[in-house]
């Protein structure tokens, strides 16, 4: 008898707990891999300041993103390329761009001999991709490295082997600065490259790229950061070489906030400024306009907000670079505006 | 007939009440034939179903790039996702490639392994280390995959692929700079990957075969690799064939760790040294940031071509056995 009495008075303390929890709104959102560890940060420390709110986030890659979005199984998506027209058009649904964090992706290479940083030209790092430029030294990669010994070794190309936001922002990059490129392989999250071969995730690339002498390949600046990988320095559109750090790639979007469309779908690779890195990107939630659940919607949007302002001081710690105030400005203008 | 009365007890139990269905429910199960055949017939009717449903879902998925490339798609070599061309001819050849390097080392390796543990290995041995072997197979094929990165590739473009330049360097295969990074280290870790399997089956096949033809053949004068090798193999045959291609099509479908050593650039080269693609390894990789509807649809389709491939060479697989098996009965009979 005692055991029943247990049992019921469990059940009941049971169903007011989950009265209590009925309060909690449960958002789920999925996509981009690259800015994972940022958001992860924000959603737990968001869910810390508001115990009933919790974000679930699938962290799959940014197809994923825009697809499960464009069929609504997410409350948001998010991705490392802006949402292309046709794709906004088969979505149904007017989906709005923020972007939230910077990121930047290096040349890393292995040549036996070369112990100081190269420098390299838009016109190299494109031919090296391009297959044009075949040799460690030469004229285009040994004219800004005055001084290094360049072996006379053939270049192993190495890229990334799956479909990534880091291989979109390099070959927006390299669309950009070569005709050539922009004709024969363009940008996307994985192209028919014409030479090289393909490491698996930022790992996979640095991987082959240290154990194979003579050979280049591109990573994520935070992955080289937070794994001391030595990288090179890349000539800007002013012509200047610049090495990739959180400043140089703030520089970057302060130079594309300027003018900023309004949804926020910029490239900003190749920026001007005279120190701007020029490899780098927004990387974006995708919000969708309109939210009709009226709980879910404040929520989203109290997030965006906490995001734009007290949430930026958690970037620098794991690497990102911080989003330029004037960028911050215009996004809070258009979150007030998801009914 | 001790335990029928305590069966029959319940029995006679229930009939006392109205429901007369249950005794005759129950004179079936008693029976259990039925039941049994019933059980297992949807048991082996549900593994139909399913593959029927994998195959109806990759052909519908896949309309768009059918309808777009056509009998194109499996002789083209162009893999273009930004300017929607799908070619799969690159991962094709990638995949039978690798599967018949494979299966080119773990075959003679596999089978004279088992061989040795189920006739000539002393019974202790051979137990401890099938249990050995059997734990291999159980390793996950991403720790395969790292283990070649950091060991098998060093040891590939530093000793052994100069090696197989500077002594068969006159064949196509052995050409080409040595990166590490291609067939032959993807077929080599799938070696050793199925080579458990191989070694395992075989083995219990081989000590299934009736000790009395070991005694007559021995008993006729033959030695013991004459018995090995013309009565106890032979005789187990069909179920060697059957290990390997279980292990085969283990080989084209494994994913991780043939993409981490195989290179990932859809080419087709007669050089082993070369980088390639294999079918499995590029849906993996472009799945997740396939966002075009027609690049999504083109590596569907190529998981349609794996399931063919599968299914083609398991035919041919049986069709071997059956032809094989015949000539069998035949030098048994002269």
């Amino acid at each position: 008898m005692k055991k029943t009495l247990l049992a019921v008075s469990l059940c009941l303390g049971l169903a007011v707990v989950v009265i209590a929890q009925s309060g909690t709104v449960r958002i789920n959102a999925g996509g981009a891999t690259f800015p994972n560890p940022i958001y992860s940060k924000w959603f737990s420390e968001y869910n810390k300041m508001h115990p009933n709110i919790e974000i679930n986030y699938q962290s799959q890659g940014s197809g994923f993103g825009i697809a499960q979005l464009t069929a609504r199984s997410i409350d948001f998506g998010a991705s490392d390329m802006p949402m292309t027209d046709e794709q906004l058009q088969k979505a149904g649904f007017k989906i709005l761009h923020f972007p939230t964090v910077l990121g930047a992706v290096v040349p890393t290479y292995n040549v036996p001999g070369v112990t100081v940083p190269l420098k390299f030209t838009q016109k190299a790092l494109a031919g090296i991709y391009l297959g044009t430029i075949t040799k460690w030294n030469d004229a285009e990669i040994a004219k800004p490295n005055p001084g290094v010994k360049l072996p006379a070794e053939d270049i192993v190309v190495v890229h990334r082997s799956e479909g990534s936001g880091t291989t979109f922002i390099w070959t927006d990059f390299l669309s950009k600065v070569s005709e050539d490129w922009k004709n024969k392989v363009s940008k996307g999250t994985t192209v028919n490259w014409p030479v090289g071969l393909g490491g698996k995730g930022n790992e996979g690339v640095t991987g082959v790229v240290k154990q194979t002498p003579n050979s280049i390949g591109y990573v994520e600046l935070i992955f080289a950061l937070q794994n001391n990988i030595a990288y090179g320095d890349v000539q800007n559109a002013s012509g200047t070489f610049v090495k990739a750090n959180l400043a140089s790639v703030s520089e970057a979007a302060a130079g594309a906030a300027k003018d900023m469309p309004a949804d926020f779908r910029v490239s900003i690779t190749n920026a001007p400024g005279k120190n701007a890195y020029p490899i780098a990107s927004f990387t974006w939630m995708l919000i969708p306009a309109q939210i009709q659940d009226a709980s879910k919607r404040d929520v989203i949007k109290g997030f965006l907000r906490w995001m734009m302002s007290d949430a930026q001081q958690f970037c620098e710690t794991l690497s990102y670079s911080k989003l330029p105030a004037p960028v911050v400005a215009k996004e809070m203008k258009v979150i007030s505006e998801i009914q | 007939m001790g335990t029928h009365p305590t069966f029959a007890g319940p029995a006679g139990l229930k009939s006392a009440g109205p429901a007369s269905w249950s005794r005759s429910l129950l004179r079936r199960l008693r029976n259990g034939d039925e039941v049994a055949h019933l059980i297992t017939l949807i048991f082996a009717a549900s593994i139909l179903l399913v593959t029927a449903m994998v195959v109806y879902q990759l052909w519908i998925h896949s309309a768009e790039s059918r309808a777009h490339f056509g009998w194109n798609f499996f002789h083209t070599s162009i893999w273009d996702p930004v300017f929607d061309k799908f070619g799969a001819w690159p991962f094709i050849y990638g995949t039978l490639v690798t599967t018949g390097v494979a299966l080119l080392i773990a075959v003679p390796l596999g089978l004279g392994a088992a061989i040795f543990l189920s006739e000539l290995a002393p019974p202790k041995l051979s137990s401890s280390l099938s249990f050995v072997i059997d734990l291999l197979a159980a390793v996950p094929s991403v720790i395969y995959g790292l283990l070649a990165i950091f060991t098998l590739v060093p040891l590939m473009s530093g000793t052994i692929q100069p090696f197989l330049k500077r002594t068969l360097g006159f064949l196509p295969f052995f050409q080409g700079p040595a990166y590490g990074y291609g067939f032959l280290t993807a077929g080599i870790v799938l070696a050793v990957m199925i080579v458990p399997f191989i070694i395992s089956v075989s083995r219990e096949v081989l000590l299934a075969v009736p000790r009395d033809q070991r005694e007559a053949a021995l008993g006729l004068g033959a030695t013991r690799w004459e018995t090995t090798w013309k009565v106890v193999v032979p005789h187990a045959r069909t179920g060697i064939l059957g290990s390997v291609f279980l292990s085969m099509a283990r080989a084209l479908g494994e994913t991780m760790a043939v993409t981490m050593v195989i290179g990932n650039a859809p080419k087709v080269s007669a050089s082993l040294f070369s980088q390639g693609y294999t079918i499995a390894a590029v849906i993996a990789n472009e799945f997740t940031e396939a966002t075009g509807g027609l690049h999504v649809s083109a590596l569907i389709e190529l998981g349609l071509v794996l399931f063919l491939l599968t299914f083609v060479l398991n035919g041919l697989a049986r069709l071997l056995i059956v032809l094989t098996s015949r000539r069998g009965a035949g030098v048994a009979n002269t």
